[in-house]
């Protein structure tokens, strides 16, 4: 019989149990991202398409909901730097061989771009609010750079389609371009992280909706989005059993391994395939409870950014 | 001028003597390392074989560490030695998640810091303080694009192996086997 074993690791008590270097903050903001880009991509696409009237859920009300999920990501990723006082560096320079360096910029250019936009819909969406807090009154400019906005609206659009997929790609090939942790060496997850995050942007608008063409029309949507996830996925899944040992290690922890409730039961159960009969169910004409599928895809990718970002730190070349 | 690094696992008796020299050498504060040791047993009883390796970062040509990193502060300097800039890394992680081989550490100052081939000794002449202080002399140091060095004799006369190769990484530190 042939036996290996390894009777010593390397013992480095500050380095080895904390190799697991990204936690929670990095997953909330793959999500948050994601999230944004496709709330992003709907609202640009459907200006665009001159649909702002039939669809305002999806261009002006649920435009609030990017800049802050990008704040708010952007906080949790500095949180997590441990020399953020040297954040500055990033914009420095940009490597173009560094998926990272790629989201720094594309960040600094869609975060302000999303507040732009949220802020040319403001007085007409968040009326209510507007008249308590009295703004525009207060502030004359105001009327002036938001006429000005709203006449270069399309040119904003315009750039946001393209930016925002970068967004949602970028979340992707952050992992993938780690080639010592095999689950993340994988190109597929780009595209995949993008339909997820344009899948829960499809959702929040979904939640956020008050009209019932508006909801058909993206639970249509976010159907299509989840099949083409689901099909990802088994790719992603063949791809890793075609692949070297060390890639069937990574899928042993989501198959049969530590993460297989959370990835099969969570993410894949009760994230994709419940909420894409609910929304069949619905589009065949019974009557479903929207927010129920909707919350479901959100929290599924949601819990889908920590299974990957934990998984995939737990898996390794040995040698 | 290619640096590499030669480490005979036969002449190894892992008294980690390396580790401790690097740790004064380049103040490694209390609890991290930049080697270490690993001792593998592998075999079947009565016919097993014990393999000691001073391990540390391998220096690759292509440095996965370096492509990821977002700022620069990663990068290859003359002799393709992989250095970090501790005032321009955001200690973001990229290249400790990007190494196969765990060779980085977060420092507690916030920056990420890794073995440098002793960069600051070889500008002065000298050998890495780990080469320099090994007790059986298993470690050997030198120029690999200099045919006649001590280093490319070694690996031309005898049989090595590298650290997960398959990695793609084209790693640096070469161990006699």
């Amino acid at each position: 019989m042939q036996e290996e074993l390894f009777t010593s690791g390397r013992h480095i008590p500050n380095i080895d149990p904390s190799l697991q270097i990204w936690h929670w903050p990095i997953a909330l903001y793959l999500f948050l991202g994601g999230l944004a880009a496709g709330i992003l991509f709907f609202a640009a696409l459907f200006y665009v398409l001159g649909k702002e009237k039939e669809y305002p859920a999806a261009v002006k009300i649920a435009s609030i909901v990017p800049p802050i999920a990008l704040s708010l990501g952007l906080l949790a990723l500095v949180y997590d730097l441990t020399h953020p006082l040297y954040t500055w560096q990033l914009y420095t320079t940009f490597r173009i061989e560094s998926p990272m360096s790629w989201g720094a910029w594309v960040l600094m250019i869609v975060t302000p771009l999303s507040f732009l936009w949220t802020f040319s819909y403001y007085r007409e969406s968040y009326s209510k609010i507007e008249s308590k807090l009295n703004l525009f009154k207060r502030f004359k400019f105001l009327k002036t750079f938001e006429q000005f906005i709203k006449t270069n609206r399309i040119y904003i659009a315009y750039a946001l389609i393209p930016l925002s997929i970068i967004l949602g790609v970028y979340t992707g090939i952050l992992l993938s371009a780690f080639n010592a942790r095999p689950l993340w060496n994988n190109a597929i997850l780009g595209p995949l992280f993008l339909t997820s995050g344009l899948s829960t942007g499809a959702a929040a608008i979904i939640l956020i909706s008050k009209s019932v063409e508006e909801r058909h029309m993206f639970g249509k949507i976010d159907l299509g989005l989840i099949i083409i996830e689901l099909a990802l996925i088994v790719h992603m899944i063949m791809g890793y059993y075609a692949g070297s040992q060390v890639q069937l290690e990574a899928m042993d922890l989501l198959v049969g391994g530590e993460f297989t409730l959370m990835f099969f039961g969570f993410v894949v159960l009760l994230g994709l395939l419940v909420p894409a009969i609910l929304e069949s169910i619905e589009l065949l004409g019974y009557k479903v409870p929207v927010i129920v599928p909707a919350l479901l895809v959100i929290l599924g990718g949601l819990i889908f950014r920590f299974v990957m970002i934990e998984a995939g730190q737990l898996t390794r070349y040995l040698y | 001028m290619r640096y590499a690094m030669v480490i005979d696992t036969l002449k190894c008796v892992g008294c980690s003597d390396c580790v401790v020299a690097c740790q004064t050498e380049n103040n490694v504060p209390h609890g991290y390392c930049r080697d270490w040791i690993t001792e593998s047993v592998s075999g079947s009883y009565p016919k097993v074989e014990l393999e000691l390796k001073s391990e540390r970062c391998n220096h690759c040509d292509n440095a996965p560490c370096v492509r990821c990193c977002p700022t620069g502060a990663s990068h290859i300097v003359d002799g393709g030695i992989v250095l970090v800039t501790a005032n321009e890394c955001i200690g973001c992680g990229a290249c400790i998640e990007s190494c196969p081989y765990d060779a980085r550490y977060q420092h507690p100052d916030g920056y990420v810091d890794k073995c440098t081939f002793c960069h600051h000794r070889l500008e002065k002449g000298q050998l890495p303080a780990c080469v320099s202080v090994c007790p059986t002399k298993c470690m050997y140091f030198g120029d690999l694009d200099n045919p006649n060095s001590e280093v490319s004799q070694l690996l031309k006369n005898r049989n090595y192996k590298t650290l997960a190769p398959e990695a793609g990484t084209n790693p640096h530190v070469f161990y006699l086997i």
